[in-house]
């Protein structure tokens, strides 16, 4: 980071946005700290779910492989590929940034939304899958509604910890989708160069705990049955 | 104690413009990223929702004057309790002190010219806005406001208001499953003022570690910063618990999913270790300020330097951590394993230490000081007399065996407001008083603020005295209706709470007016204190400071001579 650059910039060119409190190189490193933190929330937020799978796991050990087993490990396994990849981009995006490169910004980052864009789509036709075969609230298979006494005996809670934490997930995956379409848009008017690229990075910072989040979720759900 | 010039004659274009007169206009309030006009819109708002909890308290006080049904039904009763916690909690002290103290004055403090994240601070009042009126939708009683005012009533029933909450602030699982009240509304509502509560966390933490002014070091952070640097961590760890704790709820509730109902596979002792996983650590998120508060009032009105500074700012991270460990005492009778029960007892003896040393070392700052009793002095000695009582309750609370007998009862609802009232709220009206000038640039009347503190404190202790005696003869809390042996002490405490109430009102009543149509102007530094915040003009230019400040000492070397004398 360099900040004389910045006190010539003018609003629509090259360089870090004036902030009246803080210099260029502050406003970086604060900016990175807030996402940090930031992350440090989600993984909480999460954590409060992980908490009740282990729980659950523990009381209900046979009900939790079996109902795992009614999830497709191999479409788990190709969207786990999917936001890697998506993943692997982002960090190019940050690379490509901090060399000024807001052409491969671009490039990049529209990878890496359309590999969000996939997995949201076939975690859809997962879903709606499920809802076929009678594991979605509100639907029965064989007279065996949702969460009745027979069900739960069967898979215990693990379809409601499995649509509350692929939910969640997919909810930060949007949002993820959001803050990086808003960089791309950035990257597109040539807003980034050595000396500013904190959007991208900070981005980037979020994406890669969305492929994190996700990286635990696939074993404990597709893998345990 | 900084090379920045006190009073220095203000020239050119900033002559007399301050963050109040800089720009004028309702929309330039309601727009503003300026962390001292935030602070100022937090502290109208909160203080809006401290009345109207206050009003559910005196309610439900009254009701209970007398043994039996006098004008509330019991269910009327339920959703009363219920708005007066939940308000108190989540929509005044969880914000009180940080978002108004802190805002205001971790920058000024600092040398900074504002937090880190301007306009988050603001989107955090919005979101907290946002949230605030959630929580109003889910708790109006609208039947017992129809009863009153049939009017307003048929008219709250016409917009569709749901029927007001009546699960008490904890929303324990299963009933809150169950209950046919707004559940949905209220633990949503909790949701998103959880989410402002962490960007304000967030903005400190940010704020602290990245905007110190040259010089300023961590050994010389003023007490207060260090307090809501714990605060802010604590605010940014917990909070998301509870988030995901009550989105559980909520879809558990809408959609039947099975996580803390038993009847579905879930446990509802886990939404209790959930829920107290945040709210035990949210009650150092209420006091801690109130700490920093104490620590920056005392050696000022005492001429003496804080003795051991540093014993309490590490004592302030050291409950900050230790707040996250003890949680389940709350549920030591919940049918946790003996195991568990044990070592929750301990870790809750060791929060005592920490908070000890900060009461020692506040004493100790007091002796053979040069003692004046202005409003702020009071107030914070109340606060350390009235957390003594808490404190030490707290351990009666925390002892396996007497907590089986004690266990919801008055006894804790006695132990919980010497706490949050006489320590968070009375950190907060103390804290109004001493930066009252800094904030307005009046100053307030020295007498009336004095009266005041005398019916804050003599209605605090009267109304919730008698209910530590109450609560060890058995009465148990959440209780409509009670035996006749507890009458007289009921009257007393609904004696007490009225006194307390016309205290508070009067003393927010007189800040007010005075800040509005005051006629004293406050100089910048009245109490002659040493700290940054009083190095700039009151009330303080938009950018806090004309330049920016050096520091070269801690803030506490109280007792050399100091140039002006505005002091009695």
């Amino acid at each position: 980071m360099n900040s004389h650059v910045s006190s010539e910039a003018q609003p629509g060119q090259i360089g870090p946005p004036i902030a009246h409190h803080m210099d260029p190189v502050t406003a970086y490193h604060a900016a990175k700290l807030g996402m940090w933190l930031f992350l440090a929330t989600e993984i909480l937020l999460f954590g409060g779910m992980f908490a009740a799978y282990a729980l659950y796991h523990w009381m209900y050990f046979e009900e939790f492989h079996n109902a795992s087993r009614q999830l497709n490990p191999i479409i788990g396994g190709f969207n786990t590929v999917v936001l890697l990849f998506s993943s692997f981009t982002a960090a190019l995006a940050v690379d490509a940034a901090q060399h000024g490169r807001n052409d491969k910004v671009v490039k990049n980052l529209l990878i890496t939304i359309v590999c969000a864009l996939i997995f949201l789509v076939v975690k859809y036709f997962e879903w709606s899958a499920k809802a076929e075969h009678g594991l979605f609230p509100g639907t029965s298979h064989d007279g065996i509604a949702f969460n009745s006494p027979e069900f739960i005996t069967m898979y215990a809670s693990f379809f409601g910890l499995y649509y509350c934490l692929t939910g969640l997930h997919g909810i930060h995956v949007v949002a993820g989708m959001c803050l990086l379409i808003w960089v791309m848009q950035k990257a597109r008017k040539n807003r980034f160069s050595q000396d500013y690229y904190t959007p991208v990075e900070i981005g980037a910072l979020y994406w890669h705990l969305v492929d994190l989040i996700w990286i635990y979720l696939f074993p404990l759900l597709y893998l345990v049955g | 104690m900084s090379s920045y010039a006190a009073n220095s004659p203000v020239t050119g274009d900033h002559a007399g413009l301050n963050y109040i007169n800089c720009e004028r206009g309702i929309w330039s309030w309601l727009t503003t990223v300026d962390h001292k006009r935030i602070a100022l819109l937090y502290l109208f708002t909160i203080s809006i929702f401290f009345f109207v909890g206050g009003i559910a308290a005196l309610l439900m006080r009254t009701e209970l004057a007398r043994a039996g049904a006098d004008f509330l039904d019991p269910s009327t009763y339920n959703m009363l309790f219920t708005l007066h916690g939940a308000i108190m909690i989540f929509l005044f002290i969880v914000p009180g002190i940080p978002a108004t103290m802190g805002n205001f004055l971790i920058p000024l403090m600092i040398g900074a010219k504002d937090v880190a994240f301007p306009r988050m601070n603001l989107l955090s009042y919005y979101i907290y806005v946002v949230g605030a009126l959630m929580a109003l939708i889910a708790l109006i009683p609208g039947q017992f406001i129809g009863q009153i005012f049939p009017i307003f009533g048929k008219f709250l029933v016409s917009i569709g208001l749901p029927q007001a909450v009546d699960t008490g602030w904890t929303f324990y699982a299963p009933y809150s499953l169950q209950s046919g009240t707004a559940v949905i509304w209220m633990t949503g509502a909790a949701f998103v003022l959880g989410f402002s509560s962490i960007l304000t966390g967030l903005n400190f933490i940010v704020t602290i570690h990245k905007l110190r002014a040259p010089g300023m070091t961590w050994n010389r952070l003023p007490v207060f910063v260090w307090a809501s640097y714990a605060t802010a961590v604590i605010q940014t760890l917990a909070t998301p618990v509870v988030g995901i704790t009550l989105l559980l709820l909520i879809m558990e509730r809408s959609m039947g999913i099975g996580i803390f109902d038993p009847k579905l596979g879930g446990d509802p002792v886990l939404f209790q270790h959930f829920f107290w996983f945040y709210s035990h650590p949210v009650v150092y998120i209420m006091v801690l300020p109130a700490f920093g508060v104490v620590g920056e009032i005392i050696p000022v009105f005492s001429r003496k330097p804080l003795f051991g500074y540093r014993a309490i700012y590490i004592s302030s991270l050291a409950i900050a951590i230790a707040g996250f460990l003890v949680w389940a005492h709350h549920m030591l009778v919940a049918g946790i394993s003996d195991t568990s029960a044990i070592y929750f007892s301990v870790i809750t003896f060791i929060v005592a230490i920490p908070t000890a040393v900060k009461v020692f070392n506040w004493v100790s700052t007091m002796y053979r000081g040069s003692i004046s009793f202005e409003t702020p002095m009071l107030y914070a000695m109340g606060f350390i007399f009235l957390f003594m009582i808490a404190g030490t309750t707290g351990i009666y609370l925390a002892t396996l065996a007497v907590d089986v007998f004690y266990h919801d009862t008055y006894f804790v609802v006695a132990h919980f407001h010497y706490t949050i009232q006489g320590g968070a709220v009375i950190g907060l009206m103390a804290a109004l008083h001493f930066w009252f000038p800094k904030m307005t640039g009046k100053m307030y009347n020295e007498w009336l603020g004095r009266i005041c503190w005398v019916l804050v404190f003599v209605g605090f202790n009267l109304t919730f005295l008698p209910q530590f005696v109450l609560g060890m003869e058995g009465m148990p809390r959440r209780y409509f209706d009670y035996l006749p042996q507890f009458q007289s002490l009921h009257t007393l405490s609904t004696v007490g709470a009225y006194i307390n109430a016309a205290g508070y009102t009067l003393a927010l009543l007189h800040l007010l007016l005075t800040a509005i149509f005051g006629k004293t102007l406050a100089p910048d530094n009245p109490w002659d204190a040493l700290s940054l915040e009083w190095q700039t003009p009151s009330p303080p230019p938009h950018d806090n400071f004309e330049v920016t400040p050096v520091v070269t000492e801690y803030p506490y070397a109280y007792g050399k001579p100091v140039e002006g004398d505005h002091h009695a």
